[in-house]
């Protein structure tokens, strides 16, 4: 069986990480992850939350030298939590954060001495390899039953999968490049291009996830040249609101919702940098790129193919496991190229979240004392300034309050899908078919909005 | 996506934190209205429920409205979340316009 060196990194003294602007070398990487290793417990299966990106990347290497395999489950609500124990009862979380109460049982990691390269290190220099075969990580999507569905990551395919990134991300391909990510680590994105691709790309990871403007400015701006920001066009869209000046910067990446010609062409003239943006799901990993400011088709990742099959497209070739089934809209443009047409109708994303309407509604109708209730998406709603648009919901819960019902949902459902606004109604406006009309539920809406306009901003 | 924001008048703690919340209220399309936020209950979470996206849309609003910048390692970050009343302070306080 092949095996996969853990870093691509050639030199001991290369550059992996940077805190705070100071660089980390590859080597105090490989003894952190291999000091790491030794202490991590018994269980085979880890939640890794830890918040900063390099101690984030020392817990997965030193997961991946001791054979353990990552779970990335799509939000930590106590019901995710119920349901990873589940899928495998002996994950234990590592986490940098003290306060951190997630009910697994939990080990802190913290280097002893952050940023600094210490006391000479004169251990033998040599990088290990990876089973190719070795499971890497267990990536969720929320599925629509209400169980988290699992997609496996053996590390042969992770690898392969950023390595074929890297080919269409120049300046990545040669080398060198310091990346700052706006997404956490524990995003199927982040987990890709801002952690596996520097580590593969021989590249150097920034440990700070840059969240707010000022953020992005200052992180890019204690990278040396040549820098890359990974972001979101939630991101972007405040960058340009908030008339942050960027350093000049080599590439941005932008990935987790579509960005429209207009904003991308925006992006690359104010900052001078090619703005590339990258497709992918869960399911398959990311697998096209397209320069959106120039132009509309997508082309895969070398060896990746799509195929029309029934009404929906199927991935397969490259990195992909197995045979895949898309959930957009694609028509294809020959072997290598392809147009997106949106998602399918059932599918959400907010702010760069996914889940499906059906996930929701079996969350909101899992509450003891909801009768029946449905999510909604509402096109009619202004977007806000960093352009998302939220849900709404419709509820029939005589015997709860509405605090004490968000209070509920909180416990199961990602935070960016609580409902804005969630309406008590006596009934929902269901067909004889059961199925809720999008037009009914958004005339129910306007109806409520009419009789309580102080509750519609 | 320009919103009208109402130009700042405001003279006391009170009513600095009243047009915050407005400005909130309005921002977030929070459905309730300025007055129903509680000042003492957290931003973030549980209380008023806001999430990291809200936390940036309030950090669009409060840079264009009151020239303040925030960054995520402000170790006061924990702090001025915590309810409208601290976050209207701190902005009392780094105000610039």
């Amino acid at each position: 069986m092949s095996a996969l060196p853990l870093i691509a990194h050639e030199r001991p003294e290369a550059v992996l990480a940077y805190r705070a602007g100071a660089p980390i070398s590859a080597r105090r990487f490989l003894s952190e992850a291999r000091a790491l290793a030794d202490r991590l417990p018994a269980g085979a299966h880890v939640l890794n939350l830890c918040a900063d990106r390099y101690r984030f990347t020392v817990g997965l290497a030193a997961s991946l030298l001791r054979a353990k395999c990552s779970l990335l489950p799509p939000s930590y609500t106590p019901e995710v939590i119920r349901q990873l124990r589940c899928f495998a009862p002996d994950t234990f979380c590592l986490t940098d954060d003290a306060q951190c109460a997630v009910d697994l049982p939990r080990m802190l990691y913290r280097e002893s001495e952050p940023c600094a390269e210490a006391a000479p290190d004169t251990s033998e220099w040599s990088v290990p390899r990876i089973d190719a075969a070795q499971s890497a990580a267990y990536v969720f999507t929320s599925g629509s039953t209400g169980a988290p569905l699992p997609h496996h990551k053996s590390w042969g395919r992770l690898v392969q999968s950023v390595r074929l990134e890297a080919l269409r991300l120049a300046p990545i391909d040669r080398g060198g490049c310091a990346i700052l990510g706006t997404v956490p680590a524990q995003h199927m994105y982040g987990f890709e291009s801002t952690v596996l691709l520097p580590l593969q790309s021989a590249g150097a990871l920034c440990a700070e996830r840059a969240f707010f403007p000022a953020d992005i400015a200052a992180g890019l701006q204690a990278l040396p040249r040549p820098r890359a920001l990974f972001t979101t066009p939630v991101h972007l869209r405040s960058l340009l609101a908030a008339e942050v000046a960027l350093p000049q910067t080599d590439l941005i990446v932008s990935a987790t919702a579509m960005l429209t010609a207009n904003l991308a062409r925006e992006v690359e003239d104010r900052y001078g940098a090619p703005l590339l943006e990258i497709y992918g799901s869960t399911e398959t990993g990311q697998i096209a790129a397209r320069r959106t400011a120039l132009e509309l088709e997508w082309r895969l990742w070398q060896g990746v193919r799509l195929e029309r099959r029934d009404e929906r497209c199927w991935a397969q070739g490259g990195h992909i496991e197995q045979l895949t089934p898309m959930a957009d809209v694609i028509e294809l443009k020959g072997e290598e190229r392809f147009v997106l047409h949106g998602r399918t109708s059932d599918l959400v994303n907010i702010a760069g979240k996914r889940s499906s309407l059906a996930y929701l509604n079996f969350q909101l109708n899992a509450i003891p004392g909801v009768q029946d209730g449905a999510f909604f998406v509402r096109e009619d709603e202004p977007a806000s300034l960093a352009g998302v648009t939220r849900l709404a919901a419709l509820v029939v819960a005589p015997s709860l309050d509405t605090p004490a019902l968000l209070e509920r949902l909180r416990e199961r459902i990602d935070p960016v899908f609580l409902p804005r606004p969630l309406l008590r109604v006596q009934a929902l406006p269901r067909n004889e078919t059961g199925k809720l009309p999008q037009q009914l539920l958004r005339r129910l809406v306007a109806q409520a909005a009419a009789q309580a306009p102080d509750l519609f901003a | 996506m320009e919103q009208a924001i109402p130009k700042p008048t405001t003279t006391s703690a009170d009513a600095l934190e009243l047009e915050i919340a407005q400005l909130i209220v309005q921002g977030l399309n929070l459905p309730m209205s300025a007055a129903q936020i509680d000042p003492e209950a957290p931003l973030y979470g549980e209380g008023l429920g806001l999430d990291s996206i809200d936390i940036l849309e309030i950090a669009l609003i409060v840079s264009k409205q009151y020239g303040i910048v925030l960054r995520a390692d402000n170790q006061e970050n924990e702090r001025i979340f915590r309810s409208l009343r601290l976050f209207s302070q701190y902005v009392a306080a780094h105000r610039t316009k």
